[in-house]
């Protein structure tokens, strides 16, 4: 198992090597000189030759990508090209309310996504059955879009349920007043895919032959559902829960910028919209961090929660 | 009545082709067959869009700002509007109360004005731009927006661009993930290895910050929107044309092919790809249905289609602050008409993967 762990971390050092190197061609190369952007109204020669030699933008390439590789091994990106904070300071103070959101959208949405599929599943072939297909399949055609912009106007603008937007400094707050229709909007969004994938892995389990040998020695439907089918589905559902898990740290995008939440998925818009480039780079290489290690989490997992699984 | 019954003709010899089979069965898949007329209707509509036969004047103001829908014309939401009559008659008024007490606006008598020369003569250069006044409906099938633009004309222009946009960004992708999966599956060896870290780098940042990145660097614009999102999204077709490569290549029709001299490239794109071509189909409408819905959301945050365009996602950037004045039309029409296309594709999707099983018969 060490050995194993080692190996695929070893194996990461290629891959964000990749991605530096995609980072660097996009910003550095496709995206062209960003000293017009920054120099703004005062463009005269000698602000822009300053702004360059400050960025290091008059060096050979190769030796700036070098000054990149620097600033991800010490993972420290310099200040942000619009407010001139330290990166690491801004993203620091960002993560926390994402975290929350989407950890709390993640626990809620699970539970409910699992609950529901495992009873539809039960059921399935029923009218039952085939109305929560239909409704979720239904659901999930209507744009993510649709339903903040809906449920925003509706529940916090029409009936003053829930406070329309804002956030606050103190987390009791934030978690009684601020939280709940952010919450609730993002459960509802994701809702109709999951229980549509979870309900295909449970009634594939019920389908195997152990459920009619459970049934055939008499267990009754709640141990048979719980003690045999669920532990088996849950592989393919925990497998796909880890996977959701570096979205955690980008936090829900839309969910951010419409309810005005500080979090990482606000960051982003906003730093594409100002082309504040060192933050868009240190996000992403610290999702695509998230993303390696979790990918490494998921198998390992995987390989406890399936003994039958051979990690190589 | 003497009747010269000819002999029942021979049944038609099929060679049974997957095509065919496949064919057959999403006819008779009464879902999947609805599933794919729908869509072939949007693609009507949209090829008639693009082509410039319906909605080219989506952009002319023909309607009051916020002119409800026919249906609910009596019970919409009423919105006060000033035309340039009402501003001459305002000025007009103001002309003639400054005339009369030498005060206007500006509290100065004409001569006492130093803008007032000047004024005269904006005035007057104005009058001579001011086009016949339009006559402008009242109520539209579907509703204006703001600037009075007919929101049915807009939502086909739109349909136009979004499904332009998922077709064309689909088949791009589609179109990398198989070239380079075919040759990292074929191949194998060094260059496998490359591309699979091509893969892994790519796979390795979740697709919506991609998109974000790559659209932070790049304009907007339709052409930009579909390059970014083939960009982002050829990884899943890759992986799964890279499996069927390296499971099809020591087949025996391959190596029949190689005996009798078929090339790398012949082997590779006409005898594997035939045979794994169908997975493409699925794949091609999963990849329509998630472009158009990036596109959406791409485009309402402004990173999307350039603003001289129109797509969904632009529609729905403005229900936000129409919604707010009570103006619902808009976002309910885009809604109804993408979320059809979207279950449509879905469910298409599903039975094309049913009709196409090679392991059902």
């Amino acid at each position: 198992m060490l050995a194993y762990i080692v190996r695929r971390v070893w194996q990461m050092v290629p891959t964000l090597f990749g991605v530096m190197l995609l980072l660097f061609v996009l910003f550095n190369w496709v995206g062209g000189d960003p000293s017009y952007i920054l120099a703004g109204k005062n463009l005269s020669a000698e602000a822009l030759a300053g702004i360059r030699q400050q960025l290091g933008l008059d060096l050979p390439l190769p030796q700036q990508f070098l000054i990149f590789v620097k600033q991800v091994l010490t993972l420290d990106f310099g200040t942000s090209w619009s407010t001139q904070q330290p990166v690491s300071a801004l993203l620091h103070s960002r993560i926390g309310p994402s975290l929350l959101l989407t950890g709390s959208i993640l626990l809620l949405g699970t539970v409910l996504a699992i609950g529901i599929a495992a009873l539809v599943a039960y059921l399935h072939g029923s009218l039952t059955d085939r109305l929560v297909t239909l409704i979720a399949t239904c659901a999930m055609s209507v744009s993510a879009l649709v339903y903040i912009i809906a449920g925003q106007y509706w529940l916090a603008f029409k009936c003053g349920w829930f406070p329309i937007m804002g956030w606050s400094d103190s987390t009791l707050d934030n978690l009684l007043h601020y939280l709940p229709l952010p919450l609730l909007l993002g459960v509802i969004v994701g809702l109709a895919p999951d229980i549509r994938f979870y309900r295909s892995c449970f009634v594939e389990e019920l389908g195997h032959d152990y459920v009619r040998t459970a049934r055939a020695k008499g267990l009754s439907e709640p141990v048979i559902m719980l003690k045999h089918v669920l532990r088996n589905a849950m592989i393919p559902v925990v497998t796909s829960l880890m996977m959701s898990l570096p979205y955690l740290m980008m936090g829900a995008m839309l969910l951010e910028t419409f309810f005005g939440i500080p979090g990482m998925g606000k960051e982003v818009v906003m730093a594409v919209e100002r082309s504040d480039f060192p933050v868009i780079k240190a996000i992403t290489i610290y999702i695509a961090l998230a993303t390696m290690l979790f990918n490494l989490l998921t198998d390992i997992v995987y390989k406890l929660i399936d003994p039958r699984v051979q990690l190589h | 009545m003497p009747h010269t019954s000819a002999p029942p003709p021979a049944a038609p010899h099929h060679h049974n082709s997957l095509t065919r089979i496949g064919w057959r069965r999403l006819r008779r898949d009464r879902i999947g067959f609805a599933a794919l007329c729908i869509v072939g209707a949007y693609l009507l509509l949209a090829l008639a869009a693009w082509s410039g036969l319906v909605a080219s004047h989506w952009q002319d103001e023909v309607a009051h700002p916020y002119a409800p829908p026919t249906l609910f014309a009596g019970s919409a939401p009423h919105h006060l509007e000033l035309n340039a009559a009402d501003i001459d008659a305002a000025d007009r008024r103001a002309t003639s109360a400054a005339a009369l007490d030498g005060s206007g606006a500006t509290g100065l008598s004409a001569d006492e004005d130093p803008l007032a020369a000047d004024m005269a003569a904006a005035q007057q250069q104005a009058a001579q731009y001011r086009g016949a006044e339009q006559t402008r409906a009242d109520s539209l099938p579907l509703g204006a927006d703001q600037r009075g633009r007919d929101v049915l004309q807009k939502l086909l222009q739109g349909s136009a661009t979004s499904l332009q946009v998922g077709i064309a960004g689909a088949l791009l992708a589609l179109g990398i993930g198989t070239v380079l999966g075919a040759l990292s599956g074929y191949f194998g060896g060094l260059l496998d290895d490359l591309l699979m870290w091509g893969y892994s780098v790519f796979t390795s940042v979740p697709d919506m910050l991609l998109l974000l990145a790559f659209a932070a660097v790049s304009g907007r614009g339709i052409g930009t929107v579909v390059l970014v999102m083939a960009f982002t999204s050829w990884t899943g077709t890759f992986r799964l044309m890279r499996a069927e490569f390296i499971k099809h290549k020591g087949r025996e029709y391959v190596r029949a092919a190689d005996a009798i001299g078929a090339g790398h490239a012949r082997r590779m794109f006409h005898h594997i790809l035939p045979n794994v071509s169908h997975l493409l189909l699925v794949q091609f409408s999963m990849l329509t249905v998630a472009l158009i819905k990036y596109e959406a959301i791409l485009s309402f945050l402004g990173f999307g289609v350039g603003v001289t365009q129109v797509s969904w996602g632009a529609m729905l950037a403005e229900a936000p602050a129409e919604l707010l004045q009570g103006y619902w039309w808009q976002m309910l029409a885009v809604t109804l008409c993408m979320s059809l296309l979207v279950t449509a594709f879905s469910l298409l999707s599903d039975s094309l993967r049913d009709a196409l099983d090679p392991k059902v018969k």
